[in-house]
């Protein structure tokens, strides 16, 4: 800027001209770059601290308790030493299995509507919209919509409510990572299928869908993941079970709910459980998020 | 050469029965229907909810939101603590989360460490996210509150003068809750702002540069501003996600039904209330948990309604 400044040729070698347009690392300017670098620097490491926190606190705690007896066993009555969560694990694959196989179908299907047959018009726009919406709505308040519509109906607690209310959390997942996958498919690979004299739906059964497979595996294992580790719409859905699940139209224990109760209570056992139980819910998601991961990669 | 018209291939020109036609015709219906049923979902929510809840809103009226009483003996209920307290935790949330998450996503868009660590740092802050929210809810209770409970004693006695501090903190509470719902909207902060920081155009950053602004000039004069929108739009998707978290929340927070100005002392929010109370709920008492779950519903709707319009203009961008 200051043009005064610049020493001309004549009177300073080009080492000086060099030194001189070099930043100085105690200027304002530079001192306030390396400050900024070093705070981002220390909100990554506040970010990864909470992470390795919950991570370690899981793994020492639930580790320890880790055996197959957890799997075979039922929850202790409190101050009894043992025991383990069979009943609860069964609980979460049962609930979350029909939470699956609700939402899975119905979500490919509405996914298939929105990007083959109506994509671009103002009706997909206005449920994909809604279909974001849908996601931000709190799984606690889906739980009382649950309640409202299958316990109220069926007169009792039981693993299909808790079901259904998982497949309203895995609904929207399913539907925007699906049209997503969906609208990656090249359009040659539609022109020719139909050039070929196929029928919209064998455009998309044979065609459109194997090709998008992969990416659409994604975001059901994503959604599944989220749903195994959901504990608010349980908590008076499914509400809870100390014994083995009988059926699906009666109170089943869940993992995480089996986690929130034991948690809060005062005996050493079952926090012990607890742990364990978080422990599983944590290897569920990671396995979720790292197959899933490789899934795409493979593509 | 020139095909004539009467060469063409006379088996091409077989209709589709008309039984095919029909079924594929139904599966674009199908497919359309179930698309219609997901859209519906969210108004079969409200109307169903607010069906449901209609006996308390006829019974307490707006009285519910302004007053603080929730008495299952005498049957009266208000929700005013539960209200404060929804928006108090997740606002202190904000506070802790939205310079820090952006703080990552500087860190993880703009090169300062080398793509080979970057995807794995990514990776960590999205394991983050996926991590059950009754985990950090244990995690909360046997490693956050001990920690947190003698940092709080000892801010409480050097800015106890302050009345957000101004009661000595027992264990759980409003300000561990807002604490560990910032751990957890940190991860949606730093992936929608990061997507917006990386979407950026890059003559923008080669432009500034060139002019000789230095790193963090570019960064705070340049990016920041030009993926503002996209920011904002993250932070508000993170404030309704905080309003909505239950687990842990309802694990650290006290469950007390009171609202106070001071940070440490217990409270609880909308969500909290429906946890521990929804269960063994019966009559009136149902209904007007209903009725605060209608109000969180509404509240986290707007914001997410919001934050919806302004991240799909920024995705039109």
């Amino acid at each position: 800027m200051n043009s005064t400044s610049f020493p001309t040729p004549e009177d300073s070698s080009n080492q000086g001209l060099i030194n001189r347009l070099k930043r100085q690392p105690s200027s304002p300017r530079t001192l306030f770059d390396t400050v900024m670098s070093v705070i981002v620097f220390v909100c990554a490491a506040i970010a990864i601290v909470p992470l390795v926190a919950v991570l370690w606190y899981v793994l020492e705690k639930g580790g320890s308790r880790l055996s197959l007896e957890l799997f075979t066993q039922l929850p202790p009555p409190p101050n009894i030493i043992g025991g383990g969560f069979g009943n609860a694990f069964i609980g979460t694959l049962m609930t979350v299995g029909i939470g699956s196989a609700i939402a899975i179908p119905c979500g490919i299907l509405a996914a298939i509507f929105l990007s083959e047959f109506a994509a671009g018009t103002r009706l997909a726009n206005w449920i994909g919209f809604l279909t974001n919406v849908l996601s931000g709505v709190p799984s606690i308040v889906v739980g009382v919509f649950a309640y409202s519509v299958v316990v109220i109906a069926m007169g009792s607690f039981s693993a299909i409510a808790g079901g259904f209310a998982l497949a309203v959390l895995m609904l929207p997942i399913i539907v925007r990572t699906a049209t997503e996958s969906l609208a990656l498919v090249p359009q040659e690979a539609r022109q020719a299928a139909v050039g070929l004299g196929a029928t919209r739906f064998q455009t998309v059964a044979r065609v459109v869908l194997p090709a998008a497979l992969p990416p659409i595996l994604t975001g059901v294992m994503l959604a599944v993941a989220r749903a195994s580790g959901e504990t608010a719409p349980l908590i008076f859905t499914a509400l809870f079970n100390n014994f083995w699940p009988k059926g699906v139209s009666e109170p089943i224990a869940t993992l995480s709910v089996l986690v929130f109760n034991f948690a809060t209570t005062p005996y050493k056992n079952q926090q012990e459980l607890a742990a364990a139980g978080s422990l599983i819910l944590v290897m569920m998601v990671t396995i979720a998020s790292i197959g899933s991961r490789l899934i795409v990669k493979r593509k | 050469m020139v095909v004539s018209p009467n060469q063409k291939n006379e088996p091409m020109q077989r209709d589709r029965s008309p039984l095919a036609r029909n079924l594929d015709t139904a599966f674009v219906w199908l497919t359309g229907g179930f698309a219609s049923l997901i859209a519906l979902l969210l108004i079969t929510i409200a109307i169903r909810v607010g069906i449901d809840a209609s006996p308390a809103m006829a019974k307490f009226g707006l009285g519910f939101l302004v007053e603080s009483r929730w008495d299952p003996v005498k049957e009266i209920y208000s929700a005013f603590p539960q209200i404060y307290g929804t928006i108090v935790s997740s606002f202190l949330a904000l506070l802790l989360a939205v310079p820090v998450g952006i703080g990552v996503a500087i860190f993880l868009s703009e090169d300062f460490i080398p793509e080979k660590i970057q995807r794995p740092v990514v990776f960590l802050v999205e394991l983050l996210a996926a991590i059950p929210s009754v985990v950090y809810g244990l995690w909360g209770i046997f490693v956050l509150i001990p920690i947190l409970r003698d940092m709080g004693k000892g801010v409480n006695q050097s800015l106890g003068w302050l009345p957000f501090f101004s009661t000595s903190p027992s264990g759980p509470g409003m300000y561990v809750a807002g604490i560990i719902l910032a751990i957890m909207i940190l991860p949606i902060i730093t992936a929608i702002s990061r997507d917006a920081l990386v979407a950026v155009p890059i003559e923008l950053r080669q432009a500034s540069y060139g002019l000789g602004a230095t790193r963090w000039e570019t960064i705070l004069k340049i990016i920041l501003p030009a993926a503002f929108s996209g920011v904002v739009g993250g932070i508000m998707l993170a404030l309704g996600r905080a309003m909505g978290e239950t687990m842990a929340v309802t694990m650290v927070i006290g469950n007390a039904n009171k609202a106070n100005i001071s940070i440490f002392d217990q409270g609880s929010t909308v969500s909290s209330l429906l946890a521990n109370q929804f269960a063994e709920a019966s009559g009136l008492q149902v209904s007007s948990l209903m009725y605060a779950a209608i109000v969180l519903f509404a509240l986290t709707l707007v914001v997410n309604i919001l934050a919806q319009v302004i991240v799909q203009r920024v995705n039109r961008i």
